[in-house]
């Protein structure tokens, strides 16, 4: 008795595992998809203005305009130096610090609330979380003059650190919604038995829970990298010339009279790369996936 | 190497008023192997846990080598730990898996090396130390559970069903590996199933408990041949005791229409003297046996020949089911009518049908 019911799902699976293995290549070979070719039409029209922007930046800029498009020219980096002696390296280290700074503040705060709320779950966490979900309720636009008045009362008009204050608190809410996801993903078995085996709290979300959950953290620094990178609203409003993003300052080339085009799109393209940098190094990490061998 | 003593130890649920571990007292000699047994809810993992740390004592308190431990963090109570799923460290390979502890210790790399390959070649894992949890199979995280734990050499070996998520055949074997182990190694040990062979067989003394109260706290024999109330009786042996509430009557204890299971002279005086109408009567199917005449008339319901045994599954009456074992290839059949009789040495338990224990 014993010994017959097992072997009879496994050779029952056995037998679809061959019929799988017989029948995938046949499908692999020449099987015409109506979805792949949906998806090469979507992935093409995403990804072709971005193609655009950085053909048009390697353009004069009489090339730029001319109504029927050209794929051919001779290529110059007269624009990029526009770019540069109209002062992007203020912009870009605008940027750079205040995307990098606020990150770095987002994960310092949002790990231990992420972890709080997860695996050592606290009184109320609900109410918590939904408090944090709820001050993205308001629009910003709403809250724009009373921040405004509260900037320039504490004297941080045009100051970067007024928006490294914003962006952390912008994306704090939804760094500690996506972390604690992650988390949620560990089994807190495994800190009781880093307790058990003598580690302390600090130690055994160092040693165990965090290599885990890197790369939801990579996830969740991707993406406060990109929204605070992207931020335009409160840089528009809160900054001119000392502290000025990369948003603001490719806005600056949006000329009344005048040809812009192909000056645009290299300042578009400088501002572009950071962040296709930060997803390509993210990559690697998000790819590899959390892996839980250990449990079940 | 400690004792440990559970004093009125309890434990309340944090979302109710109900006691999860109702003050528990436990003696738990120097050395000693005990299961602690009980269907799901009865509180066992909870009292475990409790010992462990990872659980807060509510009230009462409990004490390992005679220290209080009330308040005292996991961490510092030396205690390892085998989990249900095993709870190794995924990112760690096996090798720091288990010395992982004495990393935390201070112990040096060398040392620590010796003792992990040391107690990996007693457990068998010597050629997996390099992998990840993630490359083994069930057994085998099992035992680098169990390896996690001994290279430690703790006061007190906690295991919560380290065996449930093993196959039949495995589970079998590791039961005699881990009891055999714990003889060698004399660390006082916990050990917490649901299983009642398990609890037979691997514990010195066995704690039963049920809706977070202790039953019974006895060696497996004792379990076996003097259950301590009706619970006990009917969780402690496979197939379960027989237990029939009935009317007493002159020589025994009516079953069914119009059969009598005889009691001894001393049991009927004991109930004459208790002064009870009913009683609960418990058999076991091992104390039973066909007869000719006389006994108990029973219809068979279901015949489970394992082989080397048979057991007869029957209905005495409407709702009085009895199980008896018999010899293999037994000669009842389905629908048969046949009588059913006290082996000689048989014994019938007695428990109070109101409160449960037991009677004598």
């Amino acid at each position: 008795m014993s010994t017959s019911v097992p072997q009879a799902p496994a050779t029952t699976q056995a037998s679809s595992a061959d019929t799988a293995k017989v029948q995938k290549p046949k499908r692999k070979r020449r099987k015409f998809s109506p979805w792949g070719v949906v998806a090469w039409i979507v992935g093409l029209g995403f990804f072709f203005p971005v193609f655009w922007m950085v053909l048009t930046a390697f353009k004069q800029e009489v090339d730029a305009y001319t109504t029927t498009p050209k794929f051919f020219f001779v290529p110059t980096l007269d624009e990029f130096k526009a770019v540069f002696d109209q002062g992007v390296g203020t912009a870009l280290l605008n940027s750079l610090f205040a995307t990098t700074v606020s990150t770095i503040l987002v994960l310092a705060l949002g790990v231990p609330a992420a972890f709080a709320l997860s695996l050592r779950p606290v009184r109320k966490t609900q109410d918590a979380l939904f408090f944090f979900m709820s001050t993205k309720m308001l629009p910003v636009v709403a809250a724009i003059i009373p921040l405004y008045v509260i900037v320039s009362n504490i004297g941080l008009l045009d100051n970067i650190w007024a928006l490294i204050i914003l962006y952390t608190s912008m994306n704090l809410p939804i760094a500690v919604w996506m972390m604690r996801s992650f988390f949620l993903e560990v089994p807190g078995e495994l800190l009781e038995a880093a307790s058990l085996d003598g580690a302390s709290t600090w130690r055994a979300v160092r040693e165990v829970i965090l290599p885990l959950v890197s790369p939801g953290i990579a996830a969740t620094a991707l993406i406060c990298v990109i929204f605070a990178w992207n931020e335009f609203f409160f840089a528009v409003n809160l900054t001119a010339v000392q502290a000025q993003t990369m948003p603001v300052f490719l806005v600056g080339f949006i000329a009344g009279e005048g040809l812009y085009w192909a000056k645009l799109c290299a300042a578009a393209t400088m501002a572009a790369l950071p962040v296709v940098l930060a997803g390509w190094v993210a990559q690697n990490k998000l790819v590899r996936g959390l892996s839980f061998g250990a449990i079940k | 190497m400690a004792t440990i003593t559970y004093k009125n130890a309890s434990c309340i649920y944090e979302s109710s008023d109900k006691l999860a571990v109702d003050s528990l007292n436990l003696d738990i000699d120097d050395g000693e192997f005990v299961v602690l047994v009980g269907p799901s809810g009865s509180g066992k993992s909870t009292a475990l846990r409790m010992l462990a740390g990872l659980e807060d004592i509510d009230e009462g308190s409990i004490e390992i080598g005679g220290k209080d431990m009330v308040g005292v963090p996991s961490k510092d109570r030396d205690i390892a730990m085998v989990f249900q799923n095993y709870a190794l460290y995924p990112n760690k390979t096996v090798a720091e898996n288990m010395g992982f502890a004495l990393k935390l210790r201070g112990v040096s790399a060398d040392e620590r090396r010796k003792k992990v390959e040391e107690a990996a070649k007693m457990l068998d894992l010597t050629e997996h130390l390099d992998r990840k949890p993630a490359k083994l199979s069930g057994g085998q995280r099992q035992r680098v559970a169990m390896g996690r734990a001994i290279v430690r050499e703790p006061q007190v070996f906690c295991m919560d069903e380290p065996l449930s998520n093993l196959d039949a055949k495995l589970r079998v074997q590791t039961r005699t590996e881990i009891a055999a182990l714990q003889r060698r190694l004399g660390t006082t040990t916990v050990y917490v199933t649901h299983d009642q062979v398990e609890a037979m067989t691997m514990g010195d003394r066995v704690a039963v408990l049920r809706n977070g109260k202790l039953q019974q706290f006895a060696s497996p024999t004792e379990l076996y041949d003097k259950p301590a109330n009706a619970f006990v009786a009917g969780f402690i042996g496979s197939p379960a005791m027989n237990l029939m509430t009935a009317p007493i009557v002159a020589d025994g204890v009516r079953i069914g229409e119009n059969s009598t299971l005889e009691l001894e002279r001393d049991q009927l005086t004991q109930l004459h003297d208790a002064g009870l109408k009913e009683v609960t009567a418990g058999v076991r199917p091992e104390d039973l046996e066909l007869s000719d005449s006389g006994g108990i008339e029973v219809i068979v319901d279901l015949v489970e020949d394992l082989g080397s045994e048979a057991y007869l599954y029957t209905h005495a009456g409407p709702g009085v089911t009895l199980v008896a074992r018999s010899l293999p290839r037994a000669p009842a059949k389905l629908a048969d009518t046949v009588r059913l009789r006290r082996q000689s040495g048989g014994v019938v338990h007695l428990f109070n049908p109101q409160t449960g224990e037991r009677i004598g």
